[in-house]
C-alpha cells in the first residue's frame, strides 16, 4: 500500500483529479494485451501533464524506492505495461498533444501520449506519412510504440519504429531533463541516445517528447492476394519478388490453419485447401513505377503456382486485406487464450521457419496457425489453448520454447517487434549470451542504478528491493 | 435465462476478450474520461475482478464504474473477437440490482412504466405544470428550466442552458386513431412508438404515419402498446424489461399487421434483439418474439428496401447532415437508408460530418447522471455538425434529437434538430400544396 504521504505528495504534484487510488480503477491497470503473463494491481496511477511534474514523480519515487511503470495505451504484447512489483503507473493519456508538424523539415514532434494514427491524420493533409504501422495504430502511443520499437506490416520496405526517431527528451532515473536529436538528417553529437531509448522498454528513463522523421505518402499502389498448393511456392514467390528486386510495402503470409480459421471466422472466399497465402502490395510514387513491379510480381506468382486476385478497385483492395485482418481475431476466436509469438529469421529462411512451426504444433498436439510479415521474416506463430487446462498450457510453453530454438538456430531472433517484456527474459541469454546480458547489465546500472523503472522487465536481474514489494 | 447460463454466456463473453485495446479508439467515454475503467476491456477487466472475488459487486465504486456506460455499442463495433460487450454489462447491472435492489427512484419511475396509466397521467401532469420549472423557448419548440430549479439541477446538467423538448400536453397516441388508413392501401403495418414519440415528439410521429400513407400503408398504433423496456434494461431492472416485452408483443398481435415499424433506434433494436434475449426461455413467448423480431423495421428501411417509396416531387430547401444513432447504426445496421432518403428530397444538399456515427453522448439519462462526460462527448458532437455548414441535422432516433437540441444550441451553431422522416414529410406537404394550387390555379 502506498502510504499516506506519498499519495499526498503524488497528488500535489499532478493536482487532485489526475491520480487514481481506488480499487476498482487499479484493477484496470493491473495488464496489458498480452496472455498468460501474470497480471499485479499498482499502487497508484499518475497522469501527469508535463515534464517537469514527471521529474518530480521521479525524484520522489526514488527517494522513496518505488517503482514506475510508463504507460501509454497498454497495447503491448510483451507484458511491457504490467506493474510486476506495484509502485506507480505513470500514465501518458493527458500528455497527448501534436507540439508540431514542420513539413519544411518533413519532421513532426509529440508528446508520448499521442495516438500513432491521430499523428498519421495530422500529417495527411501536407502529404506526408509516418510509417511505423503495428496493427494498433489506432489506440496505440507514439511513447509506448518508440519504447517498444513496434514493428509492423510496412517494415519490409519502410522499416519500424527505431528508423524514424530523430531526437528525444527523457527524465532519467537521477531527475535530470536531457534532450538529443533533432530536426537534422545528420547528427553525430555525442552518442547515438535515441538509438538507446528506442526499445528500451521503459526500463532507463521515461522518454517526454519524441521528433519523429515523416516521409512523403506514396501516391500509387497495387493489391494483389495469391493462395498456393504448397509452402515452398509461397516461400519461393517471396525469395523471387526480392530476387526481382521488387521490395513491397506489404508482403504478409497465412499458412493453412490459419486459412482455414479466417474462412469459417470471415466467409472471404479463400480457396479450402490451400497450404499459404501471400498478400502483396507494392506502392510508389509513380504509376509507370508502381505497375512495373505490379507486373513482377505477378510474374513471379505465376513462375510459383500461385492463384492470383488482383484489386481494381478501393473496395477490392478491401476485400483482399480482410483475409489477413481477419487473420488474429479468426485464430483468437477457437479458444479462449492466445499465445501470439513474433520469432523472426532472416527472409531466406522463411519457408523452413513456417514448416518447423507446422511441425512443432502438432508435436505438442496444440492449435496453432501461423502469420504475419513474410517479407522480413518476423513470423508470427499463434497458439490458442485453454488457460484452464493445466496440461494443455505446459505444452504450450514447451512449444513456444521450441520455436524460440528454432528461430535462433536458423540465425533468427526472439523477438522481430512485440519486445522481450516479461514474456521472453528468461530466452534472453539464448541469444545474447552472458557477456550481451552483461552490456545490458551495465548499461542498465549506469541509467538506473536503483531499478526504478520498469523493473521486472528486459532486464534479468538479480533481486533488488523496492517499498511497496 | 437460467442464473447458471446468464452466468456461463458472462464468462465466454468475457473469455473472448484478449485485451488488444481496439474498443480504447472508438469509445465516447473513454475519449472522455481517459481512463481504462471508462473502457470495455476495463470493464471487462473489473468483471473478472468480482467473479475472481478481488472486487465486490456491491462495491459503491464497481456500481459506479459499471454505470458509467452509454450501451452506445461503439466498441462492438470495433471489437475484433466479437465480444458482445451489452451482454456483458446489462448482465452485470443485472446481477447489481438483483444483489442491491433498485435504487427507490428508478424503482418508482420504472413501476409507472408498467403501468401506462400512471404514466401517462404523470406525462400529462408534467406537461401542464412545466410552466412552473421551465421557461418557453418558442422557437426550438423547447423548455429550460427556470432559475430555482436550474440552481438545484446545476450539477446535474439540469441547469437554466438545458433545453428541452417540450412534453406534449396530447401524446401522440390520444391524438391519432388507432387506424390510420390510406387511399388504395397496399399494405397495413403496426407502428411502435416508443414513449419520446408519444410524449416528446407526437408531431414527427404524425409525420411518419403521413409519410406511411402517403405511400398507401394502412397503420395501426396499438393503444395498449408501452415502453420498449430499453431504459429499464440498461438499469439492469431484468424483470420489468421481461413484463414489458410480453405486454408488448401481446398489444401487436390482432394488429393484423404485416410488419412493425419504428422511428427509434432504440425501440426498434428491442424488438430486433432484445425481446428474443429476454424471453429465449419463455416457452409461450420465445417463438413470437422471434417472429416480430424478424418483421420489424425501421420505418427507413421499410422505405427503401421492402415498399419501394416514392420520391416526393415537393422539395425541402435545406443543407442537411445526418447523426448516425448508436443503436440505429450499430444494433439494427440501419446508415445506409436515411441518406438515401435525404439525398432522394428535391432541395436537400447532403452534407456528411465527420466521424456522424460517434455517439451523442445522451444514453438516455446518462446524460443526467453523468452530466460531465456526456456534455464533453456532446460538444464534440456539435462541433463535428457544426463544421459542414449545415442548417439541419438529421437524424433516426428521437433520443439523440433530444441530446442533440441541448447540445447544438449549447455548444453547436443552433441548427434545427429534426428525425429524417419529418424532412420527407415536408416534401410530400410541399408536394401537396403545390398539386393544390396548380389545381387553384386552373
Amino acid at each position: 500500500m502506498l502510504d499516506k504521504f506519498i499519495a499526498e505528495r503524488l497528488e500535489a504534484i499532478v493536482g487532485a483529479g489526475h491520480m487514481l487510488t481506488h480499487k476498482v480503477d487499479l484493477v484496470t491497470y493491473s495488464y496489458d494485451a498480452t496472455a498468460d503473463v501474470p497480471r499485479q494491481i499498482p499502487d497508484v496511477v499518475v497522469m501527469p501533464a508535463n515534464v517537469e511534474e514527471i521529474r518530480d514523480i521521479v525524484n520522489l519515487a526514488r527517494d522513496r524506492g518505488i517503482a514506475i511503470y510508463p504507460r501509454g495505451a497498454g497495447t503491448n504484447l510483451s507484458g511491457g505495461a504490467i506493474p510486476l512489483h506495484r509502485g506507480i503507473v505513470l500514465s501518458f493519456q493527458r500528455m497527448n498533444r501534436i507540439l508540431e508538424v514542420d513539413a519544411e523539415n518533413l519532421t513532426a514532434t509529440v508528446q508520448p501520449g499521442v495516438v500513432i494514427q491521430e499523428l498519421n491524420n495530422a500529417v495527411a493533409p501536407h502529404g506526408l506519412l509516418y510509417p511505423p504501422d503495428p496493427g494498433t495504430v489506432n489506440t496505440a502511443t507514439m511513447g509506448g510504440s518508440v519504447a517498444e520499437n513496434s514493428g509492423g506490416l510496412r517494415g519490409l520496405k519502410y522499416g519500424v519504429t527505431k528508423h524514424y526517431v530523430m531526437g528525444m527528451e527523457v527524465v532519467l532515473a537521477n531527475g535530470d531533463k536531457v534532450r538529443f536529436g533533432g530536426k537534422t538528417v545528420k547528427n553525430v553529437t555525442a552518442y547515438d541516445f535515441s538509438s538507446l531509448f528506442v526499445g528500451s522498454e521503459g526500463t532507463l528513463g521515461i522518454i517526454t517528447e519524441i521528433t519523429v522523421k515523416l516521409i512523403p505518402a506514396p501516391k500509387f499502389r497495387r493489391t494483389m492476394l495469391a493462395t498456393y498448393q504448397s509452402i515452398e511456392d509461397a516461400g519461393n514467390t517471396v525469395a523471387g519478388i526480392i530476387r526481382a528486386q521488387v521490395i513491397p510495402a506489404t508482403l504478409e503470409i497465412l499458412d493453412r490453419k490459419t486459412i482455414e480459421a479466417v474462412e469459417a471466422y470471415a466467409h472471404v472466399g479463400l480457396p479450402t485447401g490451400a497450404e499459404a497465402l501471400l498478400l502483396i502490395e507494392v506502392d510508389g510514387m509513380a504509376d509507370t513505377v508502381v505497375e512495373r513491379e505490379a507486373e513482377a510480381v505477378i510474374k513471379t506468382v505465376g513462375e510459383n503456382r500461385g492463384v492470383l486476385r488482383l484489386a481494381n478497385s478501393d473496395a477490392e483492395r478491401d476485400q483482399l486485406w480482410s483475409a489477413r485482418r481477419a487473420a488474429l481475431p479468426a485464430l483468437a476466436s477457437l479458444n479462449n487464450t492466445v499465445v501470439l509469438e513474433d520469432a523472426t529469421v532472416p527472409r531466406s529462411r522463411i519457408t523452413e521457419m513456417l514448416v518447423a512451426c507446422g511441425n512443432i504444433g502438432r508435436k505438442y498436439n496444440l492449435v496453432m496457425g501461423t502469420f504475419g510479415h513474410a517479407g522480413d521474416g518476423n513470423l508470427h506463430p499463434t497458439i490458442m489453448a485453454d488457460k484452464n487446462d493445466a496440461d494443455e498450457m505446459a505444452r504450450v510453453h514447451q512449444a513456444v520454447e521450441e520455436i524460440f530454438e528454432t528461430a535462433l538456430r536458423f540465425g533468427g531472433t526472439l523477438s522481430g517487434e512485440h519486445g522481450i517484456g516479461i514474456a521472453k527474459m528468461k530466452f534472453l541469454g539464448n541469444e545474447i549470451g552472458d557477456s550481451g546480458l552483461n552490456l545490458m547489465r551495465s548499461i542498465k546500472d549506469a541509467l538506473d542504478p536503483s531499478h526504478l523503472f520498469n523493473p521486472g522487465k528486459l532486464v534479468p536481474f538479480k533481486e533488488t528491493s523496492h517499498a511497496g514489494r | 435465462m437460467q442464473a447458471g447460463d446468464a452466468g456461463a454466456m458472462l464468462q465466454s463473453e468475457l473469455d473472448k476478450c484478449m485485451r488488444c485495446g481496439m474498443c480504447m479508439s472508438v469509445c465516447p467515454v473513454y475519449a472522455t474520461e481517459k481512463n481504462e475503467a471508462a473502457v470495455a476491456r476495463g470493464k471487462i477487466g473489473i468483471a473478472e475482478a468480482v467473479i475472481a472475488g478481488d472486487l465486490a459487486l456491491d462495491d459503491p465504486d464497481v456500481i459506479d464504474a459499471l454505470f458509467n456506460c452509454l450501451v452506445c455499442k461503439s466498441c462492438m463495433q470495433s471489437c475484433p473477437s466479437g465480444v458482445q460487450f451489452d451482454r456483458i454489462i446489462l448482465g452485470l447491472r443485472a446481477a447489481v440490482v438483483e444483489k442491491n435492489g433498485l435504487p427507490w427512484l428508478k424503482a418508482a419511475i420504472f413501476g409507472a412504466l408498467k403501468q401506462p396509466a400512471v404514466l401517462d397521467g404523470a406525462m400529462k401532469a408534467g406537461a401542464a405544470l412545466q410552466g412552473l420549472v421551465f421557461r418557453d423557448h418558442p422557437r426550438f419548440r423547447a423548455i429550460s428550466p427556470r432559475s430555482p430549479f436550474a440552481i438545484l439541477g446545476k450539477n446535474a446538467g439540469f441547469d437554466g442552458e438545458r433545453l428541452f423538448p417540450a412534453p406534449a400536453t396530447n401524446p401522440l397516441r390520444n391524438r391519432v386513431l388507432e387506424v390510420v388508413t390510406a387511399p388504395d392501401v397496399k399494405m397495413r403495418v403496426a407502428f411502435f412508438t416508443g414513449c419520446s414519440f408519444n410524449y416528446f415528439y407526437p408531431e414527427t410521429g404524425i409525420d411518419l404515419i403521413d409519410v406511411l400513407t402517403e405511400n398507401q400503408i394502412e397503420v395501426v398504433v396499438p393503444k395498449d402498446q408501452q415502453c420498449c423496456g430499453t431504459p429499464v434494461l440498461v438499469h439492469g431492472d431484468v424483470a420489468t424489461a421481461r413484463t414489458l416485452a410480453r405486454n408488448n408483443i401481446d398489444a401487436m398481435e390482432g394488429t393484423n399487421a404485416r410488419y412493425i415499424v419504428t422511428g427509434c433506434g432504440s425501440c426498434g433494436s428491442a424488438w430486433q434483439h432484445q425481446f428474443q434475449e429476454l424471453l429465449g426461455d419463455d416457452p409461450a413467448y420465445s417463438e413470437r418474439a422471434a417472429y416480430w423480431g424478424a418483421h420489424t423495421y425501421d420505418i427507413s428501411t421499410l422505405l427503401t428496401d421492402v415498399i419501394g417509396y416514392r420520391v416526393p416531387k415537393g422539395s425541402v430547401e435545406a443543407v442537411v447532415t445526418y447523426h448516425d444513432s448508436c443503436h440505429l447504426k450499430k444494433s439494427m445496421k440501419v446508415a445506409r437508408e436515411p441518406r438515401e432518403i435525404l439525398r432522394a428530397i428535391p432541395g436537400v444538399i447532403f452534407k456528411e460530418m465527420s466521424r456522424p456515427d460517434a455517439c451523442c453522448g445522451s444514453g438516455g439519462s446518462y446524460a443526467l447522471t453523468h452530466f460531465e462526460t456526456s456534455s464533453d462527448i456532446a460538444k464534440r458532437k456539435a462541433a463535428d455538425a457544426a463544421g459542414t455548414g449545415a442548417s439541419t441535422v438529421a437524424t433516426g432516433c428521437p433520443a439523440c434529437m433530444m441530446q442533440l437540441l441541448d447540445s447544438t444550441h449549447r455548444f453547436g451553431s443552433k441548427q434545427r434538430v429534426r428525425h429524417y422522416i419529418s424532412l420527407l414529410a415536408e416534401a410530400y406537404r410541399a408536394e401537396r400544396e403545390s398539386e393544390e394550387t396548380n389545381a387553384a390555379a386552373l
